[in-house]
């Protein structure tokens, strides 16, 4: 056991953790932070996306102890400083971009890392950026258009409004 | 942002404040003080008597509480079928023990054989690791038909054979098929697969057993589509639990498409552990254990063929199919292949004729269950490809052919026991037509040409039958259960409202579109009406959501429920206003008297309901909570045409998905946002059944697609924006919302419209293709063209 600190949605947080415990348990188990989720074993369906230090990352990819002094930022910490939803957070919600939310908070972590870096994404750039994050509910449609219109884009001539 | 509207309007989802925020409460996000956890040593090979399971060493590592083995068992029940299928002969089918842990053999790579309990899951893996199996290997019967041969090892010793059933349908009609197939103008004849599936849901499986010492009451907490039915299988069946003593929750569930109905043995061994140990146990299965734990889906094999007249006149279809069972039966196994696929089998199509074979074979393989569509994609597939095929062997339109043969009047009683009630299969076609621009597909085709690329335009039709199940019809064809669905409305005293239901969502937005319909009745706002679910302690029993029931069969429930508040409602504010019932009328929350200005509002009715001091005490008591259990009368018939167009690569065959339009009948609709949300789901789980998806088991028994690395999911750049219409709509006429149900249809319509578009493509370009098993992969329509 070792002991690992790191700022967590701007709060400075400290615990124990084994070598071996990964960011996304130890965000899930020793934070209860579960709103980061945990959809496979092997590094590729993105519900467990959170920023490290800004940058988008699969933290069952990570262990806690290689986060010991990053700045992460997990779903709980995406939402206006008054608990509305944040400028993505209602796009998805507006445009249906999520039914079961399993998968959810992994797409607007990597729709909100792919805004940072590229504020106009075409289609094909969000379909790509997006091929880490699996989504079984909702064939896509809806979360490609909700990050089209989260970044100013008119989605009116996408079909089925 | 406008204020919620009733039936018809596309509220926001209410639960996506949650989601969206982090605050979902799934299965793994519980935990219960003094929780333990527990880990599964399961079989590494497909088939072999188990020898010997030493824990010693385990036993005694760090934290490890107890160790389970199938001698724990053997006298627990087994896991319940919960239909049975009668064969041609009138035989019941071959019904093999499924133990929570195996009993001294092993039947599948996954199947458990202990489970080890430890303070943390990280202990408890750790000593699982030093669990000692041994295990005599037996040869694995993998293939169906080789499962079927004389000399093949038997998954189930005590079985006369690896054929649970042979079923015969419609029976009484296979001579007048033949008959009708040696006096056919036409033959055309196909053989294919419908590929192997896993359901994926992206939330994996969890269970959390409780149990209260002092009450001597359990809990179960489960990923489930169903929780009354987990109740009543588990505590019946295999615990011995009754129901009043057993209380199962489902929280939020993420995602299921059938693969959450079924009842599964580490619910059981968490439940019963968590007895035996006096603490609570949980499970949360990983992504690679969900590949071989988690029921598969479709794995059919099947030989259809088509009759036609001089004038191209559907007169006949007979099918011969072998469908995997996997080495135990699932919960609801049996009925897939036989009454939700050969009811099916006509189609939108007049066709007087039909008979279906299907052989229901057990293989050392997972067991194969419902997944989104069941039976009816495998339907569907079959007969929209045999047609397309016929179309191309008669040198005629393929769309031409469908609306030729179109059934245009309803009711319709097809000749394999369902009858459509109502139904527009040209109107979807011509809006489909309309949507896909296919006018403009030769000039499509000419840009892809130019790029060097083949373009290909596939078209299908389907239908599936909905809103699972007239009780009395499917208890007469095998079902072990009922079928109805339940609601309770119970009005607070100051007029909100709270529907409690046996209907549960896994994403398809119950807590926003119930209250729609019940808000819509009584004329008041929707965030007045609130819905309870997924808890058995606290809703009616009810069946659960799966077959796209929960509006057809749920919403029903809610609609009669609400008619008897309504009713009792309009008695009270009768005798508030003095006047007579008959008069009573209510519009937007408020009762008034026909002909006059006296009114009361809905809130000081129900205020006089909880606080009776000016009440008719001696007509009507007090309260205002009503119960409606709806049993349907038959199916609904949800119906559509579909559109593909395709690119393929002429140089490696790859294919993507260049538009897809789908036009849908789903009779009155609630909330089309959510509507087209769910076709939208189904058409991405379609076309990665079409591209992209296998489950694939080699000789041995080893699943070689056991991880997202070898299992292709679809992707957000696998697939295209889709073009959906559903303002085709034929009211269901049998049901008080006129709905059909829409969770299914893109799934069910899409894979043929993919390999329609393939084969298509492919023959534009003088490659004399008519069929490629899905799914089509680079590999296989590269070798396509090379043949
Ligand atoms: S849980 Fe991290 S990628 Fe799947
Ligand atoms: S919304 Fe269910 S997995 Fe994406």
């Amino acid at each position: 056991m070792a002991q690992v600190s790191m700022t967590v949605n701007g709060k400075a947080v400290s615990a124990e953790a084994e070598g071996r415990t990964l960011l996304s348990q130890f965000l899930r188990e020793t934070l209860g932070l579960t709103g980061t989720h945990v959809g496979c074993d092997t590094g590729q369906c993105g519900a467990c996306t959170v920023h490290v230090n800004g940058r988008m990352v699969k933290s069952c990819n990570m262990f806690a102890a290689e986060a010991d002094g990053a700045r992460i930022t997990t779903i709980e910490g995406m939402a206006e400083a008054d608990g509305s939803l944040g400028a993505i957070q209602a796009a998805f919600r507006e445009h249906h971009g999520l039914q079961c939310g399993f998968c959810t908070p992994g797409m607007v972590m990597a729709a909100a890392a792919l805004l940072a870096d590229n504020p106009k994404p075409s289609e094909a750039d969000i379909r790509a950026h997006l091929s880490g994050n699996l989504c079984r509910c909702t064939g896509y449609h809806n979360i490609v258009k909700a990050i089209m219109a989260a970044s100013g884009q008119d989605v009116g001539a996408i079909a089925a409004e | 942002m406008p204020a919620d509207g009733g039936i018809g309007a596309p509220n926001k989802r209410r639960e996506d404040v949650r989601f969206l925020t982090g605050k979902g409460k799934y299965t793994d996000d519980l935990n219960r003080p003094g929780q333990a956890h527990v880990i599964f040593v399961r079989s590494q090979v497909a088939h072999g008597n188990l020898t010997a399971v030493n824990t010693d060493e385990a036993a005694a590592m760090p934290g490890v509480i107890r160790i389970f083995t199938g001698a724990d068992f053997a006298e627990v029940g087994g896991l319940p079928c919960g239909w049975q299928v009668t064969d041609r002969h009138g035989e019941p089918m071959q019904e093999p023990a499924h133990p929570v842990l195996a009993q001294g053999k092993v039947r599948h790579v996954g199947d458990a054989i202990a489970a080890v309990v430890a303070e943390t899951a990280d202990q408890a893996r750790d000593a699982a690791e030093a669990v000692e199996v041994e295990i005599d290997e037996l040869p694995a019967v993998v293939d169906m038909k080789a499962a079927l041969a004389a000399d093949a090892p038997k998954v189930h010793d005590d079985l006369s054979s690896n054929l649970c059933y042979d079923w015969g349908f419609v029976e009484e009609n296979k001579a007048a098929v033949e008959e009708a197939f040696a006096n056919a103008a036409h033959v055309t004849t196909l053989e294919l697969v419908n590929n192997r599936l896993i359901a994926n849901p992206m939330e994996p499986r969890v269970a959390i057993g409780d149990y209260d010492a002092a009450g001597g009451d359990s809990t179960l907490y489960t990923t489930s589509q169903n929780p009354h039915v987990i109740r009543l299988l588990m505590g019946a069946f295999v615990l011995g639990i009754p129901e009043h003593k057993l209380r199962v929750v489902a929280p939020d569930v993420g995602g299921g498409f059938g693969s959450k109905i079924f009842h599964y043995a580490e619910e059981a061994f968490c439940t019963f552990a968590a007895k035996a140990l006096e603490r609570p146990v949980k499970w949360t299965s990983t992504r690679s254990e969900a590949f071989i734990t988690d029921a598969h889906g479709r794995d059919h094999v099947t030989t259809i063929q088509l009759a036609l007249d001089a004038d191209n006149n559907f007169t006949a279809i007979r099918t011969d199919t072998h469908a995997n069972m996997g080495a135990y039966l699932s919960t609801f196994a049996p009925s897939v292949p036989t009454w939700l696929h050969g009811t099916l089998m006509a189609g939108n199509y007049r066709t007087p004729l039909i008979y279906v074979n299907v052989k229901a074979v057990f293989t050392n393989t997972v067991p194969v269950d419902a997944y989104r569509g069941a039976g009816r994609p495998e339907a569907t597939f079959q007969l929209e490809r045999v047609i397309d095929k016929a179309a191309r062997e008669l040198g005629v339109d393929p769309i031409a052919l469908r609306r030729q043969n179109f059934i245009t009047e309803f009711p319709y009683a097809t000749p394999v026991a369902v009858e459509y009630d109502t139904g527009n299969y040209v109107a979807t076609m011509d809006k489909l037509e309309e949507i896909a621009d296919l006018a403009g597909f030769d000039a499509r085709r000419a840009e892809s040409a130019a790029k060097g690329k083949l373009r290909g335009l596939g078209v299908n039709c389907y239908i599936e039958a909905c809103g699972i199940a007239p009780s009395n019809l499917v208890g007469q064809l095998g079902a072990r259960a009922g079928l109805y669905e339940s609601a309770t409305v119970r009005v607070n005293a100051t007029g909100g409202l709270v529907v409690m239901t046996g209907s549960h969502s896994h994403g398809q937005g119950h807590e926003t579109a119930f209250p729609q319909v019940v808000a819509d009745m009584i004329g008041i706002d929707p965030s007045m009406v609130e819905i309870v679910h997924g808890d058995t302690a606290n809703t009616p029993m009810g069946m659960g959501t799966y077959g796209s029931r929960s509006l057809a069969v749920g919403g029903s429930a809610m609609v009669r429920a609400t008619e008897k508040i309504i009713a009792k409602a309009k008695k009270i504010a009768a005798h508030l206003m003095e006047a007579a019932e008959g008069d009573i009328e209510l519009k937007d929350g408020q009762f008034s008297v026909a002909g006059t200005d006296k009114s009361v509002a809905w809130g000081d009715v129900t205020l006089a309901a909880y606080v009776p001091h000016n009440y008719p005490l001696e007509d009507i008591e007090p309260g205002l909570e009503e119960t409606a259990f709806y049993d349907p009368a038959n199916f609904t018939y949800p119906a559509g045409a579909y559109a593909c167009e395709v690119e393929v690569d002429p140089d490696t065959g790859k294919v993507t998905i260049e538009r897809f339009s789908a036009a849908d009948d789903f009779g009155n609709i609630v909330n089309p946002m959510i509507v087209d949300g769910q076709v939208h789901g189904g058409l991405g789980q379609g076309i990665g059944q079409a591209l992209l998806e296998h489950a694939v088991y080699d000789e041995d028994g080893q699943l070689l697609s056991g991880s997202y690395m070898d299992y292709a999911m679809p992707r957000a750049d696998d697939v295209p924006f889709y073009t959906v219409d559903h303002s085709c709509q034929t009211p269901c006429t049998h049901n008080p919302l006129g709905v059909k149900g829409c969770g299914e249809a893109g799934a069910i319509g899409s894979p043929p419209a993919v390999v329609n578009a393939v084969v298509d493509a492919l023959r534009s370009a003088g490659h004399d293709v008519t069929h490629i098993d899905m799914p089509l992969s680079p590999h296989r329509v590269w070798q396509a063209m090379q043949a």
